[in-house]
């Protein structure tokens, strides 16, 4: 880097009528996989089929393991007399052949727009099935898809379960822990973390083995794994809930759910990705437990510093463009500040209408100039403003590769989906485990193109 | 032991030589049974993708748009706008009044933008709910953009991915006969039903045009709006993959005379029938000589190629669960090729006779299955003791989580499997995942157990 470092033009945010390579999916997508999350449960979508086959053939190109979604199937007639019949239809099929603790429903745009009341049709289901043994427990959430992102799907469901289903009672000495929507090698890294504080903990949903488990002899109808019902019933009685997210809307979390109903105190915080923002996470760990972060961390924290000397000189100054999801933005654009690197262009398909205070929360002490922060956008519309930016490298999912390959520079794959590529469920992003990973691939592939691009051919770097 | 299927279903399973034939198959999905099938808007982008100079734009929610994204392996030689996924993104305000404006106004935008040849205008399930008139919308923006602009009336809901299929044949009808037919041969004709997965239709291309006959247009693998438009000048349809655009083939013949010929571009025994019935339609005693030679020649090519895989493969089995019961003819006999034994087959969405002739060209106590499910699947696999499982993504992980080898043979393949050449490239496939050293590890092979 020269001393003065250049300058650049900062290009408007372009608008187009037409949505062109959405940066976002449907709303039912994210309540399914927050379902999945969950111990015997099987997700389930109020509307036509085709919805189940895409979303599933979608999640399984990221996952690479099964993922059964059933569906009401609704063909023309039932979308003019209403979805009830079918849906119950369903629910008891599902039962029948899953034996399911739980069947989590969506809705889908079809049966939100013909004003189907799943709450009523599931009230008459349960009076219609009185006194039956063996019919799972049901949790319905509402997600349109012509409103809000995939994001505000997995939220919801979340929150739908956590207010079907946590009871109260005397406080209890457990930690609820709402991630969000992490990968699953993340989901296996929060067990360990808060099992290593001493912590009884619930983890909602919990995606560790439920998408990434063994190979099996028996194939399983319904993957092991999952936060257990009884835990979710226990909720009520946590004594914090720790929740991940900080452009989510502060009143429709489940954390905010237990918090008005059962009065638990919630932390909001951003995702621990990074130094600074698992900092943050292992000190509200060190104050929920009365225990000093374990050596072990102390330790992985110690060689992160470390490898973040070791390679800063290759990364600093170099121009980043993040986008995917909004909370992923905001931990990667923390991760990324740190180390040196300048996030040029933050974008996302959703429209929380947070995402810009919440990057400047996280950067405005290290970086001179707030990255551009657009919500809304689509990949088209990226394309447009990419390159006057000259980013170094673009960070994200694997829907930025053609940018990145447009650019000529390297996209470092994070988050969902991960279609091209094997192993999308085990990148790990949290922790300082997760940011020491972060940190050897952006570095790598900083250096690589240096590599590549050199008439030289050095293999001594 | 409990059931394999729910009762509903146990009429859409057949046991050859169990029971006499009398599959239930092409009705609509069991609610909560979790089907392997997608919806009307699914069969219809799945013909229509591959025409690679019109814009495609979804008139919906986010999802069908973005769940359909460059999902595909159709290649093209020239323009892809193919590639991008376009969606209205109907948002709730539009639900509530109305998504004409909008729609109006991306297609106006977007064919500005792109300068596409042709517009397609998908309805998705609110569509039809809400109650746009995409009829109207799409001739007023075709009259200001002097490009046709085609709704397809694909609503999710409004039957299953044969009906979508229907959709789009429809869509396409509508715009054949708008071309110049000027300068086709007789000897012509059209592809229909080939997607140019991997640049397969590029090597039917090539036999066609050795043989000497003028391909007009595909439809739609490597599609061009304008060949479509003169489709109506060739003198043959040749229609592979049946289900999807068999209904465009009887209505061109219905309104421009123009016979059709059912074929199958899946191993060496379709490839060259295929071929061959061609010819015989044309009545050129040279063509045929020259389709002789080609036969001769790939095939001479091939048997040698095929041999070793042969060896390797004999005796192991194979279970086939495919969208088009057309490509699961050919599979059994591509499999019977290699001396592979065919214990299951199935489909989303083959017809009577379609099961008919499954069940007339399998061995005995091969299962035969319509709309099937994983728990299904995966009991059939077990039951079976299968090798290999050919299939499309949604079926991968069934087979892989059981220890069981897979073969893609669905529209995301990158790996062409039709003509001479694909028969050997399947066979490499196949012998790729068959013999891998990894399942030596799995659970299901005795030796695997544990680290100790």
């Amino acid at each position: 880097m020269s001393k003065n470092p250049p300058t650049f033009a900062k290009p408007k945010r372009p608008n187009s009528i037409a949505t062109t390579n959405a940066c976002k999916l449907c709303k039912p997508l994210g309540a399914c996989l927050a379902f999945k999350g969950i111990e015997g449960a099987v997700p389930y979508l109020h509307g036509s089929q085709g919805c189940a086959t895409y979303m599933r053939r979608y999640i399984i190109s990221h996952y690479n393991e099964p993922i059964d979604i059933a569906s009401s199937s609704l063909s023309e007639k039932h979308a003019v007399y209403g979805g009830g019949p079918n849906l119950k239809l369903g629910l008891t099929n599902v039962a029948a052949k899953y034996r399911p603790a739980l069947i989590g429903i969506a809705t889908t745009c079809l049966t939100e727009t013909i004003g189907d009341d799943v709450a009523m049709y599931l009230r008459q289901y349960a009076e219609d099935t009185k006194g039956s043994v063996g019919l799972p427990t049901f949790v319905n959430v509402s997600t349109p898809s012509y409103s809000g992102t995939h994001m505000e799907g997995f939220h919801a469901a979340v929150r739908e379960v956590v207010a079907q289903l946590s009871e109260g009672g005397p406080r209890g000495e457990t930690v609820n822990l709402l991630p969000g929507f992490v990968s699953s090698s993340d989901f296996r890294l929060l067990h360990e973390i808060l099992a290593d504080f001493g912590l009884g903990y619930t983890l909602l949903p919990d995606l560790s083995e439920t998408m990434d488990g063994p190979a099996l002899l028996e194939y399983e109808k319904i993957q092991q794994g999952g936060t257990p019902l009884a835990n979710i019933r226990a909720m009520g009685r946590a004594r914090a809930t720790v929740e991940f997210g900080p452009t989510l809307d502060s009143s429709i979390t489940g954390g905010d759910v237990l918090k008005e109903k059962f009065g638990i105190p919630r932390h909001r915080i951003g995702m621990p990705i990074g130094i600074r923002e698992t900092d943050v996470f292992f000190r509200l760990l060190e104050d929920l437990s009365g225990r000093p972060t374990p050596e072990k961390y102390a330790k992985q924290r110690g060689r992160l510093v470390d490898a973040y000397v070791d390679g800063h000189k290759y990364v600093f100054g170099k121009r980043a463009i993040v986008y995917g999801e909004e909370d992923l933005i905001v931990g990667l654009c923390s991760f990324l500040t740190e180390i040196g690197v300048t996030p040029v262009l933050c974008a996302t398909g959703g429209t929380s209408g947070r995402l810009k205070e919440a990057v400047a929360a996280v950067t405005g002490d290290t970086l001179a100039e707030q990255p551009q922060v657009f919500e809304g956008m689509d990949f088209f519309e990226i394309n447009e403003i990419a390159e006057t930016l000259a980013p170094d490298l673009v960070v994200g999912h694997s829907k930025g590769y053609p940018l990145a390959r447009k650019l000529h520079i390297p996209l470092i794959r994070v988050g969902f989906p991960i279609h091209d590529r094997v192993g999308g469920q085990r990148i790990l992003h949290l922790g300082y485990a997760g940011a020491q990973q972060l940190f050897d691939t952006v570095t790598n592939a900083m250096i690589e193109k240096k590599q590549d691009d050199s008439p030289v051919g050095y293999f001594y770097m | 032991m409990e059931a394999v299927a729910l009762k509903e279903r146990e009429n859409q399973i057949h046991v050859k030589g169990e029971a006499p034939f009398d599959i239930v198959c092409n009705k609509d999905s069991l609610a909560g049974a979790v089907s392997q099938r997608a919806c009307v808007f699914c069969g219809s982008r799945v013909v229509l993708y591959p025409i690679a100079d019109a814009l495609h734009l979804v008139h919906g929610p986010i999802g069908c748009a973005v769940y359909t994204w460059d999902i595909r392996g159709a290649l093209s030689s020239g323009p892809e706008l193919h590639r991008l996924s376009f969606s209205t993104d109907l948002q709730e305000r539009d639900v509530i009044f109305g998504g004409e404006k909008k729609l109006a106004a991306a297609l106006r935008e977007l064919i500005a933008r792109h300068q596409p040849k042709a517009a397609f205008v998908y309805s998705t399930c609110i569509v039809g709910i809400i109650g746009d008139d995409l009829e109207a919308i799409c001739k007023s923006v075709e009259g200001e953009c002097g490009i046709p602009v085609i709704p397809v009336k694909s609503e999710g809901f409004k039957g299953n991915k044969r009906d979508g299929y229907q959709a789009a044949c429809d869509a396409l009808f509508r715009l054949i006969g708008t071309g110049d037919t000027s300068g086709i041969s007789n000897y012509s004709l059209n592809i229909l039903g080939d997607f140019n997965l991997a640049g397969e239709i590029w090597m039917i291309r090539d036999y066609y045009e050795r043989m000497g006959i003028q391909v007009v247009a595909n439809i739609t693998g490597d599609g061009r709006v304008a060949d479509i438009r003169r489709a109506h000048g060739a003198a043959l349809n040749v229609v592979q993959c049946s289900g999807s655009t068999m209904h465009l083939a009887n209505m061109m013949e219905e309104k421009y005379g123009i016979p059709s010929i059912r074929v199958s571009y899946f191993g060496i025994e379709d490839m060259a029938e295929a071929l061959y019935d061609i010819a015989r339609f044309f009545k050129d005693p040279d063509m045929l000589e020259r389709t002789k030679k080609i036969v001769e020649e790939e095939v001479k090519k091939l048997a040698t190629a095929l041999e070793p895989y042969r060896k390797a493969l004999a005796g192991k089995k194979a279970a086939i669960y495919v969208g088009g019961s057309f490509k699961a003819f050919s599979l059994v006999k591509a499999f019977r090729l290699i001396d592979m034994q065919v214990v299951m087959v199935g489909s989303q969405t083959g017809t009577k006779e379609d099961y008919l002739e499954l069940e007339a060209i399998t061995d005995p106590g091969t299962i035969i299955v319509d709309d099937s499910n994983p728990l299904e699947l995966t009991t059939f696999l077990k039951e079976k003791e299968v090798d290999v499982f050919v299939g499309g993504v949604k079926e991968r992980p069934i087979a892989y989580k059981l220890g069981i080898g897979f073969c893609d043979h669905n529209h995301e393949r990158k790996e062409a499997l039709a003509g001479f050449e694909g028969m050997l490239n399947f066979a490499q496939e196949v012998y790729s995942s068959v013999m891998s050293p990894v399942w030596q590890f799995v659970p299901r092979r005795k030796s695997a157990a544990s680290p100790r």
